[in-house]
């Protein structure tokens, strides 16, 4: 099945987000902020990264821009986690390269469905 | 499937508490006027996360509390909001009022809604008050448009692979909405030899049956909305009833698609604006159908850019409920938490040594398989290595339980800067060896007294800054907190540099109370240690700040329950000491074994000063029943623990018992026994679980023998002879202490 | 009709919360609801508890715990005697008012069986003015044509011995309140 490289410095979200996908037969690897994160993906390719978006140690744009400089994940889909608000955000983040958005706050089940557009 | 998240609402609660705590704390660092931005943007995350999490697991009044709070510090981080003290003031309260209501919504308990309200309003005012409020945007919806079906032209522009999104996986998408007809556009397919990979060429013309409204059809692509040309158009029997918006795009690439076709230019090019003579006229309409889609995407942007934001609390039909200020703030409301955070170093350790101890055990087993005496020496260094293998984990686990003091202190800094503000002094708050570890549950329980006597210390022991200047010291009084590791304890002090204990005012009310006889002549100290004294209190009027006169004696009370004790100095003048002494551990003791009659005691060691052999000619006997031992230059009540304890003696000559020399309370005694056996660490035990508290005793504990030992309470056993003293007619009524 | 009785405790017919062991005191037999039984054992020195009745005879260790042990022949109000070789200790889960549960053995003469007695069989005890307080009984019940007194386990410490604070500690809160 496919792996997910979760990203969120938030432990309750980052444990409902690898708990749902878990359950879904998905392969999850967790990291606790970008830095984090750009090193488990470099170790471990990943099929999809779900990203939160304020995050210490690199937030989650900075992630992707980072991400998309490196072969293996040149089209890897990439999707943020925002708040509804974050309009410009969306911008932002489509600009370094994301492909899509989550937004907040969202439900397992949302999570599954958008998981399952971009993995198919 | 469905997902029970409510299994993740502990953690969050737990990790929202750790982020009050870190509001609270950057908030009081934060300078006013000159803020630093990596502390704000650090409070801002922290607003975020908790209301991120809120807003997932549901629960609206934290969303909406912290929405607002969350708005305040974006406008501090970006420099649109002036760091004013108002504002972090706001803040601060703001934190203690989300604190309550967390903790209501762990609990499921009721919480003030006034006080809320009131916090809430407050917020949203300051947020009106200095800009301009980010109104929310209300773009009313497009009306929903629906037809039966819908013509759909998507064209990628060449980077879409680089997005990450797959026309494919839209296409898809889209077709679960309906059946589908796919017409696939393949012009831009240049020869193989010129085939770039990572390019899209491909176009697509998608005829969806399907009664949905176009926003379904559209929302299929938003992700893409800027990274291709989407146009839909419904696809209707005769009479068009199409939107003219939608219509333009739709047309303009429709007719210009089979001219455009041919004359499409390279992708790349296309990309860095670059246009053909050919391809101006596509380009064009590329354009114009990009901008009426731009438009298009704009007005859903904005719509789902609305900000939902309501101001009004949904009211239950709760009822309000008090919530218990302990110390106030972030800290106090996260009191509540059950899990320990463990470092992995110490769980490895704990790994290390289980191993070893399992080897010491595989040794000593394989030694008792054909045991002779000859291997005697063996099992004895099986036996000390066994010993240490259980002591070191002993150790480990107990270090596990272990955390810094900080964790108490943290409490603090915002305690004294509300208290002193409160009381018009003004505090400097010191915290010195704050890393000091201790056992959590001592460490949660010795919260409570600590709060009480910086309290005490705040109110009573720091003058206001005029009297201050007044007596020659700095108008800013300072009050420092200690913690340090002594005699296997920890040790923590509480000292001010205030006016001290007022001595003629302690002696006179003891002397009211009966505590302290008329013809009593007490040292300082002894008089300083009255303010322990059951129902003493000095203020002539009962400040609501640190409480009713019962507060010292219930802090002692409470300090004495976890094993440990406190005592005061004081230098008029010059300032108070308070230094509670505490075991590191609850569960274990280092205790001296003595034998009284037949049966076997514990008396911990951290009571004991000495113990002696008895010398005849020390002994004097002040009545029938009272005795007292000198020793050196004192003079110590003896107290005949056989009497106390109901058993019989071994020996009712003196010569043939021990005197064990205990200190409590800052009062020196010394108890009889018959024997003094080793000493040991013993784990305590509680007779409450199975029985109930015993007055003289603290615990029991079994022995290596398997028997079971009382350990006892010196405190208690002190008390118990007073009261039984006191039954005595002979003695004066001034002797008797409740 | 009378009861049937039931060997080893294992009735076939037997319904939940009916089934109860017996034990002598002093001649007489007394029953107890076998759920509430955690074990039989052999009697042990218990080590003594200070200042606390004669009945209560200390604590013992019971597999890392520690529990009181009670004479229920001195709680009884009868004369205590030697022990001897079938004297045992029966450990009983005691609930407290609260709900709280807590083990206690009960020094008692000798084990005798389990009986399964309905309901509908006990009578309601006399009034015996003596020593035994009929707070904790139960009920009467005939077996074999046996008396047998059924006792509530649960009252059989609660009535004058506080779980919870000493008396001395109660005294002593009471006084610093008054104050």
């Amino acid at each position: 099945m496919a792996s997910i490289l979760a990203v969120d410095d938030s432990a309750s979200m980052r444990q409902m987000v690898a708990f749902t996908l878990k359950g879904a037969g998905y392969d999850v690897t967790e990291a606790v902020d970008g830095q984090d994160a750009l090193t488990k993906a470099r170790s471990k390719q990943a099929d999809v990264v779900l990203t939160d978006l304020n995050m210490p140690n690199m937030d989650g744009i900075q992630l992707i821009r980072e991400l998309r400089k490196l072969p293996q994940y040149k089209f890897t889909p990439m999707l943020l986690l925002t708040t509804e608000s974050a309009g410009d955000k969306k911008t932002e983040g489509k600009a370094a390269g994301a492909t899509g958005w989550l937004v907040k706050p969202f439900n397992p089940e949302q999570l599954l469905a958008t998981l399952k557009k971009v993995l198919g | 499937m469905s997902v029970d998240i409510s299994q993740f609402h502990q953690v969050y609660f737990e990790e929202s508490f750790e982020g009050l705590a870190a509001m609270e704390s950057g908030l009081l660092g934060l300078s006013i006027g000159e803020p630093d931005n990596e502390a704000i943007n650090t409070i801002f995350r922290a607003a975020h996360s908790i209301k991120g999490g809120a807003g997932t697991f549901g629960f609206k009044s934290v969303t909406d509390f912290t929405h607002i709070m969350e708005t305040l510090l974006d406008e501090m981080r970006s420099g649109q909001r002036m760091v004013t003290r108002e504002a972090v003031d706001l803040l601060l309260l703001s934190v203690d009022q989300l604190g309550r209501l967390l903790v209501a919504t762990r609990d499921k308990q009721a919480y003030d809604e006034d006080a809320f309200n009131t916090a809430l309003q407050n917020l949203q005012a300051m947020l009106a008050g200095a800009q301009n409020s980010p109104v929310a945007a209300q773009v009313a919806d497009t009306p929903a448009l629906s037809a039966t079906a819908w013509r759909v032209t998507f064209a990628p522009q060449s980077h879409l692979f680089m997005t990450g999104n797959d026309p494919a996986r839209l296409l898809r998408e889209l077709a679960t909405l309906g059946p589908c007809k796919v017409t696939c556009d393949s012009a831009k397919l240049p020869a193989f030899s010129d085939f770039e990979p990572e390019t899209c060429y491909l176009a697509w013309q998608i005829e969806l049956n399907a009664t949905v409204p176009e926003a379904a059809v559209r929302e299929v692509f938003e992700w893409v909305d800027n990274d291709a040309e989407i146009a839909v158009t419904p696809i209707l029997p005769p009479p068009p009833e199409v939107k003219p918006k939608a219509e333009e795009p739709v047309a303009a690439s429709e007719e210009d698609k089979p001219a455009a076709r041919p004359s499409r230019i390279r992708p790349a090019r296309l990309r860095r604006g670059e246009a053909d003579a050919e391809s101006q006229e596509a380009q064009a309409t590329a354009e114009s159908a990009s901008a009426a889609i731009a438009e298009q995407a704009g007005g859903t942007e904005e719509r789902r850019s609305t900000e939902r934001r309501s101001t009004e609390r949904r009211s239950t039909e709760r009822r309000s409920a008090e919530r218990r200020e302990s110390g106030g703030g972030a800290a106090g409301a996260a009191a509540g938490g059950t899990s320990i955070r463990v470092d992995v170093e110490k769980v490895d350790g704990l790994i290390n040594s289980i191993g070893q101890l399992v080897i010491t055990q595989s040794m000593l087993m394989a030694l008792s398989d054909n045991f002779s005496v000859d291997d005697l020496e063996k099992l004895r260094e099986g036996l000390a290595q066994l010993e240490r293998n259980t002591r070191e984990l002993q150790e480990n686990i107990m270090s596990i339980r272990m955390m810094p003091i900080s964790f108490s202190f943290n409490r603090f800094p915002r305690l004294v800067r509300d208290l002193s503000s409160k009381l018009g002094k003004e505090v400097q708050l010191r915290v010195l060896g704050e890393n000091t570890e201790l056992d959590k549950t001592v460490m949660e329980k010795i919260g409570d007294p600590l709060v009480h006597l910086v309290r005490n210390a705040l109110d009573h022991g720091l003058e206001t800054p005029d009297i201050r200047l007044a007596s020659g010291k700095s108008a800013s009084g300072t009050l420092t907190l200690n913690a340090y590791h002594e005699g296997g304890g920890i040790v923590i002090e509480i000292s001010d540099d205030g006016a001290g204990l007022n001595r003629q005012k302690i002696l006179e009310k003891a002397r009211e109370k009966g505590i302290c006889g008329p013809a009593e002549n007490p040292s300082d100290a002894q008089v300083y240690d009255y303010i322990f004294a059951p129902g003493f209190s000095t203020a002539a009027v009962v400040s609501d700040v640190s409480g009713r006169g019962v507060g010292m004696d219930v802090v002692r009370r409470n300090i004495k329950d976890l094993g440990g004790t406190v005592v005061v100095h004081s230098q008029p003048g010059l300032g108070a000491l308070f230094r509670i002494r505490l075991p590191l551990t609850l569960a274990i003791l280092d205790g001296q074994l003595v034998r009284v009659g037949a049966s076997v005691y514990i008396v911990p060691l951290i009571a004991i000063i000495e113990s002696l052999q008895i010398e005849r000619g020390a002994v004097e006997s002040i009545s029938n029943q009272t005795e007292i031992y000198r020793l050196r230059e004192e003079y110590l009540p003896v107290v005949r623990l056989h009497e106390l304890l109901g058993i019989a003696p071994a020996s009712t000559r003196l010569e043939d018992c021990l005197l064990v020399v205990v200190e409590v309370e800052g009062r020196k005694f010394a108890l009889l026994v018959d024997e003094l056996l080793g000493q040991q660490q013993v784990v305590v035990k509680s007779l409450q679980t199975n029985f109930r508290s015993v007055a003289g005793v603290s615990g029991a504990t079994i022995l290596g023998n398997g028997a079971v030992a009382m350990i006892l309470d010196v405190g208690g056993i002190i008390r118990l002879c007073r009261e039984r003293a006191a039954d005595l007619p002979l003695l004066p009524p001034s002797a008797r202490v409740a | 009709m009378s009861a049937q009785m039931v060997t080893s405790g294992l009735g076939s017919n037997a319904v939940l919360g009916e089934q109860f062991l017996t034990f002598i005191l002093n001649d007489e037999e007394y029953g107890i609801d076998i759920l509430r039984v955690q074990e039989i054992k052999g009697w042990e020195q218990a080590t003594p508890i200070p200042n606390t009745p004669a009945y209560v005879l200390g604590v013992i260790n019971l597999r890392g715990a520690i529990m009181p042990v009670i004479d229920l022949r001195l709680r009884f109000g009868f004369d205590a005697v030697e022990y001897s070789a079938t004297t045992v200790v029966i450990v009983l889960r005691i609930k407290n008012l609260e709900g709280l549960e807590r083990t206690m053995g009960f020094v008692v003469d000798g084990v005798s069986d389990v009986y399964n007695i309905p309901a509908g069989q006990l009578q309601p005890p006399p009034e015996f003015g003596g020593s035994i307080r009929t707070d904790y009984v139960k009920g009467l019940a005939m077996v074999d044509e046996k008396m047998v007194i059924l006792l509530d386990v649960d009252h059989l410490v609660a009535s004058d011995m506080e779980l919870g604070e000493s008396p001395e500690e109660q005294a002593s809160t009471e006084s610093a309140l008054v104050e």
